[in-house]
Formats: structure tokens, sequence, C-alpha cells
């Protein structure tokens, strides 16, 4: 299959739901943490080596062809926090839908009959970047490049930040996107000797605590 | 002719507005999409349409607000329908987006509504106010109401623009504020005929006794078209 593809999994049009969410920027803006492009810039590094290179993980493990039920629970023990078990799997969920209408396969369909009300989402994108036949990088890739596209997406419509400062943000972040995806792709090798044990559980308290309160809030403008 | 066999191809099912059948194989509720300006009556409209029709027909509401519940809580306070007939949907700012652009979120929530209250005959899908050009997705309704008022300047026909020019239904509310606003309701049912050529104009007052009925009227042919289409 194509490459291209790719480009169509992690554009950020791509008709998943992403874009109703801030990825942790909504109350990181609220607090003060993010207040421009450079604070902007040192969250988006902190969650792509954090919350991002687990996505990036799973992504690439299921894509690699590991069991996807297998990898969604260890998606469940790398999310300790309710609210974003609840994101992830709402947000798996809707890729599944389009992820089906886009490279329908078997291995979709059998996800989606086991996880009727979503798996994670980093599981389903890894699914879908196989049925689309990309490799486990690939899906390293696309999972990374979501973990700080959000945001900084977010953040734009959040501050009013000069949309180019952002995008500038997400092109400084490139190293760090190659060295996440790589180390991604790179776990996911060593399930076969070592089990689901090797993929990493890297974790930002601080993003887990605010996504908590932020699910209680009665007006806000991301879902997550 | 070919015709895809669905043993072959189940994938291909996704559940949008483009597959008239429930997974069991029954015809699936109708969907209506209500769309226009903030503060034209969209969710008063919804309310109304609930209080006339629910005793016939099994209804559920999805409402995409901007940046609150207040539209699901308002139904809710108001109850128009039962909590489980309600589902609010988070747009991120962007309701256009969750109505148009992607509709997963959309899709997601009717179908959930379908699982608990379903079987369902009717479900109205609310878009938070945006602007003039916001048009809902062939994927996720079969068709669209645009509401507009006469408070809101009674050029708005005049201008245009997808909502006004191309919703099968357009609903011009709020007719009881003419006099204090200076609307002149004749002008807008001429620049609305000239924008829309046979497309149906209702003028609605809410706050009149079954002020509701023209849009329930047309919500009752689309129903009867709709369940004489194929199973
Ligand atoms: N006078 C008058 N007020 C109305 C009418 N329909 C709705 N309203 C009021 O207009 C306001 C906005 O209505 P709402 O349904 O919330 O608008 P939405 O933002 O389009 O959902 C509310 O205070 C309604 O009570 C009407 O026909 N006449
Ligand atoms: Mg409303």
């Amino acid at each position: 299959m194509s490459r291209a593809a790719l480009l169509v999994l992690a554009d950020g049009r791509f008709p998943a739901g992403g874009h109703a969410h801030s990825g942790g920027a909504e109350p990181a803006v609220a607090a003060g943490r993010i207040k421009d492009a450079h604070s902007l810039e040192d969250f988006c590094r902190g969650r792509l080596h954090t919350a991002g290179l687990v996505a990036a993980a799973l992504a690439a493990a299921t894509a690699a062809g590991r069991d996807p039920v297998a990898v969604d629970e260890a998606a469940d023990a790398r999310t300790p926090v309710l609210a974003l078990r609840i994101t992830a799997r709402k947000l798996g969920r809707q890729m599944m839908r389009a992820a089906r209408a886009t490279w329908p396969s078997a291995e979709l369909d059998a996800l989606a009959a086991a996880r009727p009300q979503g798996a994670h989402q980093p599981v389903v994108l890894g699914l879908a970047a196989r049925s689309a036949g990309l490799t486990p990088l690939d899906a390293g890739y696309a999972a990374a490049y979501e973990a700080v596209s959000g945001p900084a997406t977010a953040a734009v419509r959040l501050l009013s930040l000069d949309p180019f400062d952002a995008t500038a943000v997400l092109a400084r972040l490139a190293p760090d996107l190659d060295q996440t995806a790589t180390a991604a792709a790179a776990t996911a090798a060593r399930i076969s000797d070592e089990g689901f044990d090797a993929l990493p559980a890297a974790s930002a308290p601080l993003l887990d605590i605010t996504a908590q309160q932020h699910a209680t809030w009665p007006v806000r403008l991301f879902a997550s | 002719m070919h015709r895809d066999h669905d043993e072959a191809f189940p994938e291909r099912r996704t559940y949008s507005a483009a597959d008239p059948v429930r997974r069991d194989g029954r015809r699936r509720a109708l969907r209506i999409g209500l769309g226009g300006p903030v503060g034209t009556g969209k969710t008063a409209t919804v309310a109304a349409l609930c209080r006339a029709l629910r005793d016939e027909l099994s209804i559920a509401v999805v409402t995409n607000d901007i940046y609150t519940r207040e539209d699901a809580e308002f139904l809710l306070r108001e109850a128009v329908l039962p909590a489980e007939r309600i589902a609010a949907v988070e747009t991120g700012a962007c309701p256009h987006t969750a109505i148009r652009d992607d509709i997963s979120a959309n899709l997601g929530a009717v179908e959930d509504l379908e699982e608990t209250a379903g079987p369902l005959d009717l479900v109205l899908v609310e878009s938070g106010g945006d602007n003039l050009t916001a048009t809902f997705s062939k994927g996720l309704v079969d068709a669209q109401i645009f509401v507009i008022d006469v408070a809101g300047g009674d050029d708005i026909p005049r201008k245009g623009g997808p909502g006004v020019t191309t919703a099968d239904l357009l609903v011009i509310n709020k007719t009881d504020l003419a006099p204090y606003v200076g609307s002149d309701l004749e002008a807008m049912a001429r620049d609305a005929k000239a924008q829309r050529g046979h497309l149906p104009v209702a003028f609605t007052s809410l706050t009149t006794d079954d002020g509701i009925k023209p849009v329930t009227d047309w919500i009752r042919e689309r129903l009867t078209d709709w369940s004489a289409g194929p199973a």
C-alpha cells in the first residue's frame, strides 16, 4: 500500500473527533501555564515525551500485529485517571468509525465487535495504520504528532495565539517527534521477547490531575 | 447492475445517514438538523416540537453547544423529554465542524440514543448558534431546518448564504416581535422566495399557542416520505 496514507491518517482534518479535544491545553491555559508560543512549546514537549510516547508505543505495537485487545488492556493499565480513560475510549470509537469507512479491514471489524464502546484511541489508530498498509513506525509518528498538534491547535483557539507561531512550535518539535516515533517502534519490536512490559509507562501527573478536574468544569470550550 | 453483498463487505456499514436501515434491518429514525444564528429560537423550536410530537412519536435530541451544556440543560429543565433521550455533544468551540466536517461525535451520540432509548422515530440534532454559513452534513441528517428570526434584521433572507438558501425548511421565527422591531414580514417572504425558489418557508411565533404548527406539519410530511422509502 501507499506511504501517502500516513498523510491522510495524520491530517488534522481526519474526521475522528480530535477537533473537540485540547489534550490538556485548556486547563493549562486557564492556570496560566500556557500563555504564549514559548510556554506552548514547553507544554507540548512535556506531553510528547510522556503521554505522547505511551500513545505512540501503543499505536506501534498494534500496527505491528500485536493482539489489539491485549494492547488495549496495556493502555488501560497505563491510564490511571478515569476522565482520560473515558476520553481515550470515546475518541477510539470515533477513530474506529472513520477508519472502518476509510480503510476497511476484518481486523478493525473484530476490534469494534470486541470493544463496542471503544478501544483506547492509540490502539485504534495503530490498527487503522495497519489496515492502511502502514508500518509500526508510521503509526508511532501519527500518534506522536497528534499528541502535540491537538494542544497547539487548541491554544490557537483558546489564546488567540498567532497560528504561524503555533505551527512554528510544531516544526521545532520535529526532532523530538522523530525520536519519540523511533523509540515507540523499537519498544513495540521488543514485545515478542519481553511481553507488554516492554511498552513505556511514562506519566505526566499534572496532565492527569488537571484532566480529571477539567472533566467537572461546567463551562469549557473543549471536551478534554 | 451490481449490488454489494452484505457479507463480503460488512465493514462498509458505518451507520451514517447514508445508511437508512438499522443493524437489525429495520428502518432507522429520521434525523432532522436545526441550525441558525444564536438566539433565533432553535432550542425553543426543539422544545415545542418535542411537546407537540412526543405522544405519537419516539423522539430523541442531540445538542451541539459551543462551550456549555445550556441547550441540553434547558431541555432537561423544561422536561420536554426524559433525560435518557437527550445527549449533549461537545464541539471544541466549533459546532459547524461537529455537524459538517467531522460528524463522528454526533453519529456516536445518535447511536447511543438508539441503543438506550430506541427504537426511535425521530432524532432532532441542534447545532449551537453559529453563523449563516453553517450547514449539516448529509452523512449526519436526512433534512435540515434553518432558523432565523425577525429581530435579527429583515434583510437576512436577502443576504442569503448556504443556510438560508439551501435548508430543506427555512423557519422565520418570532413574528410576534415584528411590529416592535420594524421588520417587514412580506419583504422577508419575498426575499426568501427569491433565494430559495420552491423550497418551503415557515413563519412562526413560539409565544402563541400551537405556534410551532407549520414546523410539525412539515416534519409529519418528512416522516411520511421517510417511512415510505425502501426499507
Ligand atoms: N418573542 C419570542 N421569543 C422567542 C420566540 N422563540 C424563542 N424566543 C426566545 O428567544 C430566546 C432564544 O431562544 P433559543 O431557543 O434559546 O435560541 P437558540 O440560541 O436559537 O437555541 C429565548 O429567550 C426564547 O424564549 C418567539 O417566537 N417569540
Ligand atoms: Mg440553542
